[in-house]
């Protein structure tokens, strides 16, 4: 009996198990090799064998080769089901494991750490909110596919009308002073997931897209670099308009950026000071050794080792030192022409943090980027994106009710994230927080999705961290990333954005507004009474 | 849906004229309500043009809060009219008790105070008897402002014009401009602050539709003035934003237009005066309106305007012969006072277009 070893890692500790099916099985190798994280080897075991042939045949045995699970913390199935991709013939998947102990044993090392989003999730707010007012009797509704819609929103500092520089002269209006550059961009920013965090097929899609989207779409998306610079080719060519440049803790990427600004044929969209992250306020962003490559060592300036940004910013000791400091360098850097916003982690001060940038004098915060707590990483902690954080939309809508108090709406705009998408309706989403107050919207995770990531957030795959990504999104392992077909994944971006202006408009036109209707929360019920009261909007039952 | 009209005549009108404007427009239950306001008075008003008129509605005690606020105030009454009502049975009217129309003269201290402070007085009087009426329900201060009257109720539009002997065309109540609207808001509450027209310090907006982005326009509107109060109607936001631009900001009258219904982007971009109309889009942007309004105003030089939504989903028509212009929601207004006028002169205006009528009724017609 004291052959079972009670400290032993058994199969069925870990969170998935592998179904497989020998009789099925042509043991033509494809799931091994598929699997990135080891977490199968072929095997010999010893079989017996019942003969069909003959009643009374003696026994028989065998040593056929099978697929067998390894029993082992660090090469355990993470659930991508790339064997099951991979099997001609069915003969392979794995199964979510409800008895797993892993939590228990997978701690032996230090803190678990993973990418990808919370996995304790909670109830979607936006879930219980729906558009409720669409009467037709007394707004009319109007026709999504004929009316023109202005599908905009600003990003950069707004003056409030009394302060704008406009004299009269005969009975028009002419600017007489400099304003704060404004650009009104698609409501929605393709958020920061940097080079390093993705393989360069990856970023390269959303890149790609971001350039389809605009150019021959009509689309005019924005997306932000990360933290980690990007190409020397693409800061000088004309399609840097597009992006929005992010500077972050670790100022990574950021000695290529400044060599780069003499030969720069374009401004950047912006520049996106990176305070802090929803899914992991608090940590500055982490980059494992494993997928620090050569070329994200070039770009970054980096040698080979696990990258950690501080959790602060060196110059960051008070929001209005970041706004004299950071904001006025960054604006200054690029001759007042960027409009420069900052992103923080959506907080209990959050409200605090927005009235403080709202009463800038000097007037060059140009947004104020909020993100939530269901929103994702490509490295944590597993306590951190379990455990901290809060969530966006009441955060999202005390920050507009904040400004609103003041009437300052609008002077800087709002841009929220954080699990926008995750259910894979981002265009409802991003209605509804329009409504409550939003600008705009950023997503991320839901662009790697597109891209063909399977991670979620039932805890499969998030192995973003390990350099092992299976669908070559999250790794810089060259074999694994040529998996990800660049024109396909900006294709499945092309059209999703193309569906969710669709879907956009199709929510926008039954309440009867063509252009984007930020902080009409009359549009909006929801049928949970704390919901209501805590945001503001209407009770239905 | 609200029918709305004006007229603006070189000639003193009385109040039935309007009426005849407004009642072959009415339709179906429609008919919840009276209002107009009355600018340019002759009649009984002609010697008092610039004195401070006061329009209220309200109870006996109500008179007394008003009388004893006014004396400490310093204002001095120097005209009154009160209208000689009718109480025949059967009228559907809901009557207030007492309706005051009184000019008073300015406290000594303001006589030789700037016009600014003038208007700014007379704005806080009336915001501070609107506070002080609606304290225990006492009644309703719509305006109060040299050469301005006010008058709404609630009833049938006919009825009401019995009430007031509105039809007995009797001079003593004239003016040279009016604005009219013969519904209550049936959508909401039937309330008198509800019903179009709205009055600011010199500025007279009556509007119909649904204002979609209500919400937005009076979360700031509420924070910019302090007189922008109310809001019983989604259109008064419409008040509060054409005096907003007019008489705060000082622009011009036709960046109203630009203000409540922006031009596409992709239009404006192309434009000389792109810039300038990013600017106020971005920095107005929460006064924009966003669904199907047609609007009439009546500005402080006696200036008439009309426009409506961007997609024209509500209908307004201009009608005109020598001595009289008239504004309406529908044409059969127009060929009940007007029928002699050259139908072909009549002006639909567009989704881009603000028609403004001058006091020697030129109209001029401006595209967005």
């Amino acid at each position: 009996m004291e052959s079972v070893k009670t400290q032993d890692v058994s199969v069925n500790d870990l969170c998935w198990k592998i179904d497989y099916r020998p009789d099925l099985c042509t043991r033509c190798g494809s799931c091994v090799a598929a699997c990135t994280f080891a977490a199968i080897e072929p095997s010999r075991v010893r079989r017996h064998i019942q003969s069909h042939k003959t009643l009374n045949s003696a026994q028989e045995y065998a040593v056929p080769l099978v697929i067998k699970q390894k029993t082992s913390i660090s090469h355990a199935c993470v659930g991508c089901g790339m064997c099951e991709k991979s099997c001609p013939t069915g003969a392979i998947r794995p199964v979510r494991n409800m008895d797993q102990r892993f939590a228990l044993l997978a701690r032996e090392h230090g803190p678990i750490k993973r990418g990808g989003r919370s996995n304790l999730t909670m109830p979607r707010t936006l879930d219980a909110i729906v558009v409720g007012r669409i009467s037709q009797m007394t707004d009319p509704a109007l026709d999504s596919e004929r009316h023109t819609f202005d599908m905009r929103s600003p990003l950069g500092r707004v003056m409030p009308a009394g302060d704008l520089p406009l004299r009269v002269e005969g009975t028009s209006l002419v600017l007489a002073g400099q304003t704060p550059r404004v650009t009104w961009i698609y409501p929605v920013i393709f958020s920061d997931m940097s080079i390093g965090a993705l393989s360069t097929r990856a970023w390269e899609a959303i890149a790609l897209a971001t350039a389809y989207l605009n150019e021959k779409c009509g689309i005019p998306v924005r997306m932000c670099s990360g933290e980690g610079g990007m190409p020397g080719k693409l800061l000088e060519s004309a399609q840097l308009k597009y992006m929005i440049l992010q500077i972050a803790s670790g100022h990574f990427g950021w000695n290529r950026i400044i060599r780069a600004m003499p030969r720069m044929k374009a401004d950047p969209a912006g520049v996106l000071i990176k305070i802090g992250q929803g899914a992991k306020p608090g940590d500055g962003g982490l980059l494992p050794a494993a997928k620090v490559a050569p070329h994200i060592q070039a770009i970054r300036g980096v040698p080979r080792t696990t990258l950690h940004s501080p959790p602060n910013h060196q110059g960051l000791y008070s929001i209005e030192e970041s706004v004299q400091k950071m904001h006025l360098s960054l604006n200054a850097a690029f001759g007042f022409r960027v409009p420069v916003a900052i992103k923080c982690a959506a907080s209990a001060t959050s409200v605090s943090v927005y009235n403080n940038l709202l009463r800038d004098p000097y007037r060059i915060c140009g947004g104020f980027f909020i993100d939530g707590i269901q929103g994702g990483t490509g490295a944590a902690n597993e306590v951190s994106l379990e455990h901290t954080g809060h969530p966006i939309v009441s955060k999202l809508r005390d920050c507009y009710q904040a400004a609103v108090a003041q009437g300052l709406q609008g002077q800087i705009p709002l841009w929220a994230g954080g699990g926008v998408g995750l259910s894979g309706n981002a265009a409802a989403d991003a209605f509804k927080m329009i409504c409550l107050g939003a600008n705009g919207i950023i997503i991320g995770k839901i662009l790697i999705q597109l891209l063909g990531c399977v991670g979620n957030e039932h805890g499969r795959c998030n192995a973003c961290n390990t350099g092992k990504c299976p669908t070559g999104i999250c790794t810089q392992d060259p074999r694994l990333v040529k998996r990800m077909d660049v024109d396909r994944g900006a294709q499945s971006i092309v059209d999703y954005m193309l569906a969710f202006d669709a879907e956009l408009r199709k929510l926008m036109a039954p309440v009867g507004n063509s252009s984007m209707p930020v902080g009409r929360s009359d549009a909006l019920v929801t049928t949970d009474r704390a919901v209501a009261d805590k945001l503001g909007i209407q009770y239905a039952c | 849906m609200c029918r709305i009209g004006a007229i603006k005549s070189s000639m003193p009108v009385s109040p039935s004229v309007a009426l005849n404007l407004m009642l072959p427009q009415q339709e179906g239950h429609d008919n919840s309500g009276f209002a107009m306001i009355m600018q340019d008075l002759e009649g009984v008003f002609s010697h008092y043009k610039d004195k401070p008129l006061l329009s209220l509605a309200c109870t006996p005690q109500g008179v007394q809060l008003v009388n004893d606020f006014m004396e400490k105030k310093g204002f001095v009454q120097v005209a009154q009219w009160v209208p000689d009502v009718d109480r025949q049975p059967g009228l559907k009217v809901e009557a207030m008790p007492r309706y005051v129309f009184r000019n008073y003269d300015y406290p000594e201290i303001y006589r030789y105070r700037m016009q600014q402070d003038r208007d700014d007085l007379l704005l806080d009087t009336r915001l501070a008897l609107r506070a002080l009426l609606a304290k225990n329900n006492d009644g309703f201060v719509y305006s109060f402002w040299p050469d301005t009257l006010t008058l709404k109720e609630i009833g049938d539009p006919a009825d009401i014009a019995t009430y007031f002997r509105l039809w007995n065309d009797d001079e003593r109540l004239t003016a040279k401009n009016i604005v009219v609207q013969c519904r209550q808001n049936t959508n909401y509450d039937i309330v008198r602050y509800a019903a179009h027209p709205f009055f600011i310090q010199g500025y007279t907006v009556c509007a119909n539709g649904e204002n979609t982005f209500f919400t937005r326009n009076k979360e700031l509107q509420s924070a910019l003035h302090r007189g922008y109060v109310g809001f019983e109607s989604d259109s008064q936001t419409l008040l509060y934003t054409l005096h907003y631009v007019l008489h705060e900001l000082e622009w011009p009258v036709k960046y109203f237009k630009h203000v409540i219904t922006p031009l596409p982007f992709t239009e404006a971009e192309q434009r000389a005066d792109g810039k300038v109309l990013a600017l106020i889009r971005e920095s107005l942007a929460h006064l924009e309106i966003n669904g199907p309004n047609a609007i009439i105003a009546l500005l402080p030089d006696g200036n008439m305007m009309t426009c409506c939504d961007s997609k024209k989903l509500r209908p307004v028509v201009v009608g005109r012969h020598k001595h009289m212009v008239a504004i309406a929601s529908e044409v059969c207004g127009l060929n009940a006072i007007l029928p002699d006028r050259d139908v072909a002169e009549d002006i639909y205006p567009h989704e881009r277009e603000m028609v403004i009528i001058g006091n020697d009724l030129a109209v001029q017609r401006w595209n967005q």
